[in-house]
């Protein structure tokens, strides 16, 4: 299957002094299929949102891609446009939905411009159009009375209605992928019901690819075909979301999946990953990155980095443990 | 409707304040608009009469009050000092002093708004370097010095302007705005400078929040970002400043129509203090603690119809 979006070790490094830079994504690999969702899990601080905003060139200014390479449908270099061409991409082809729709949404504009914009400028449309346009998105995504919605402001609205008229955007376009960045982190469990209800419908009505960032496991089991787990700038994981629940392989990961309470334990300590994710100084830069916090962990892993082991097919994690097991090195790096 | 009510009597209890103050001040300190008019030769007797003519010489609640009937009904009194109605002396030098102040305001709009918007758009680089090195300077550098250095450049050496000639704008609107441009630049430096700077930090303030993010992320062009989404919430803090401002572009122009020898409010009040000229005195400032609190009442009102969030509480 041809991949939709494909990451092809991308590096990405913080301009930290005029000299000095460190590596906030390191040898990242990842694609998305047509119409498949994959979610990215991973503690604050592992790199997830940078590498979302990095798809379209919205990382900060002293974030620069410096190796690697990122496709769309094949044929688009995402990694190597200027600003002004990687603009026609966003919002059209690539789109994105944000954590906070308290602050992603602009107060000082009405609801209607912030979508209305989204016509006039990726579908030509003349005002009258991309109002009528926006009629019909609010009514797609649930939202009730959309005339008048149009004239209100955002600060207006309640937090779950707020978010489907980010989506609402988000999806004005027809975009081949939606990158959505802790969609539901901000809202109450209601509400995020909802908005992974939408979030499904969309992609079942449009086929269109989602690729899901969140540190809640629960909503990445429930809507994701494949998931990768990320740790400190890697992908230290990556498979069919059943393997990686029932199978995990990486230490982290089955740290992670120890982490989620549930009720039939009520009386245990929850279980926590010992110590916590490395500031970028930090990160080893020998051997695992994971290797500190690791229970598992033996002397090789503090000198040698490990590659991607496969698993079994489509699964794959990058630790030492696998080799022993029998694992074939590189299995799924093609 | 409430507000507005609310907001009308702190306007007028405001002014009614200063007036209040300004007429209390001047009795306090020394000085007798008698002996200034009669002359230091002048016998007891003499002063005495005229004091009794001015009405100077009753008790003070009773004069206050007088003046305030007076006020009230817009008569002002006669100034002591010209044997005018304060009035007509007022409405005689004001057009001069608010043109002036109107003027430079505008500049200071004008100039202030795209250089604000250029230093943040190049922050930490040489243009943003060069605009905050020039308002330092401009902070630095009093109205009135500024105002000599432009008669000195402008209408001595390259002789663009007739420097000292002021001309109504009944009489020839052109010459008018050419005799008051000098002064309004002079006066527009300091404020352009303060505008900048504020303009700058709510336009950075702005661009670092989460919508500007999502605004790119839709594939808008850098500058209808910023001149869609982000101008319009970085002016509404900057419109107060202006307003507060006003005050003080005023009090500045008092001082830079001395410059520029404009018959303005400046050299009149001056006067008008000099010779204790109380009613003048009166009347001007109310007139100009009235333009001050009601321009602050405007932004008010301003910031209501361009901020939805204030207009809809």
């Amino acid at each position: 299957m041809n991949p939709l979006l494909d990451i092809r070790e991308l590096r990405l490094e913080l301009q930290r002094t005029r000299k000095e830079s460190v590596a906030v994504l390191d040898g990242l690999s990842l694609s998305v299929g047509k119409g498949e969702t994959v979610g990215i899990v991973g503690e604050s601080g592992c790199g997830k949102s940078v590498l979302s905003l990095s798809i379209l060139g919205l990382q900060p200014n002293a974030m620069r891609i410096t190796g690697g390479e990122i496709w769309y449908k094949e044929e688009y270099p995402l990694h190597d446009l200027k600003p002004r061409d990687i603009r026609r991409y966003r919002g059209s082809e690539i789109a994105m939905v944000f954590q906070d729709p308290m602050s992603s949404l602009n107060n000082g504009l009405t609801v209607g411009a912030q979508v209305t914009e989204m016509f006039r400028l990726h579908a030509g449309c003349s005002r009258a159009e991309a109002k009528e346009r926006a009629i019909a998105l609010f009514r797609k995504v649930g939202l009730a009375r959309p005339e008048a919605l149009l004239k209100e402001y955002p600060y207006q609205l309640s937090g779950g209605m707020r978010q489907r008229i980010m989506i609402a955007i988000a999806i004005s376009c027809n975009p081949g992928l939606l990158i959505a960045d802790e969609p539901t982190t901000a809202l109450d469990v209601t509400i995020q019901a909802q908005i992974l209800d939408l979030m499904r419908q969309i992609r079942d009505e449009n086929d269109t690819a989602i690729m899901l960032i969140s540190h809640d496991l629960g909503v990445i089991a429930d809507m994701c075909d494949r998931i990768a787990v990320m740790y400190a700038g890697q992908i230290i994981e990556e498979g069919p979301v059943d393997a990686i629940f029932e199978e995990p392989r990486h230490p982290y990961t089955i740290g992670l999946l120890q982490s989620i309470p549930a009720p039939s334990k009520k009386q245990e300590k929850l279980f926590s990953i010992p110590g916590t994710v490395p500031g970028l100084a930090e990160r080893q830069s020998l051997g695992c990155r994971f290797a500190p916090r690791c229970g598992m962990a033996v002397k090789h892993c503090y000198t040698e980095a490990p590659p991607l082991f496969g698993a079994s097919p489509g699964h794959a994690a990058r630790c030492w443990l696998l080799a022993e097991r029998g694992g074939q090195a590189d299995a799924i790096v093609s | 409707m409430n507000y507005f009510v609310r907001r009308l009597l702190t306007l007028l209890l405001t002014v009614f304040f200063v007036v209040t103050l300004t007429f209390a001040a001047f009795r306090i300190i020394p000085g007798n608009p008698a002996l200034t008019i009669l002359g230091t030769e002048a016998s007891d007797e003499q002063i005495a009469l005229l004091e009794a003519k001015l009405g100077i010489n009753r008790p003070l609640p009773e004069q206050f009050i007088d003046w305030l009937r007076g006020a009230a009904a817009l008569d002002f009194g006669q100034s002591l000092r010209f044997s005018e109605p304060v009035l007509k002396l007022i409405g005689d030098r004001f057009p001069v002093t608010i043109s002036l102040a109107l003027l430079a305001l505008t500049i200071t709009i004008a100039v202030a708004v795209p250089l604000g918007i250029a230093a943040a758009r190049s922050k930490g680089k040489a243009a943003d370097m060069m605009i905050s090195i020039g308002t330092q300077l401009g902070l630095a550098i009093p109205s009135f010095w500024m105002g000599i250095a432009l008669i000195l450049v402008f209408g001595l050496v390259l002789r663009w302007f007739s420097v000292s000639t002021y001309v109504p704008w009944s009489e020839n609107p052109y010459l008018a705005l050419k005799s008051l441009l000098l002064p309004a630049i002079a006066l527009a430096v300091p404020q352009i400078a303060i505008v900048v700077r504020y303009l700058r930090t709510t336009l950075l303030e702005q661009l670092n929040l989460d919508y500007v993010r999502t605004a790119r992320s839709k594939g808008l062009k850098d500058h209808s970002v910023l001149f869609r989404h982000v101008l319009r919430n970085a002016l509404l803090p900057v419109i107060t400043v202006v307003g507060i401002n006003f005050g003080e572009l005023l009090a500045g122009s008092l001082v830079v129509e001395q410059v520029f020898t404009l018959p303005g409010f400046g050299s009149l009040l001056i006067t008008a203090i000099g010779n204790r000229d109380y009613p003048l005195v009166q009347g001007m400032i109310l007139l100009i603690a009235f333009i001050v609190v009601a321009v602050n009442f405007v932004v008010d009102l301003s910031y209501r119809i361009l901020d939805p969030k204030i207009r809809m509480k």
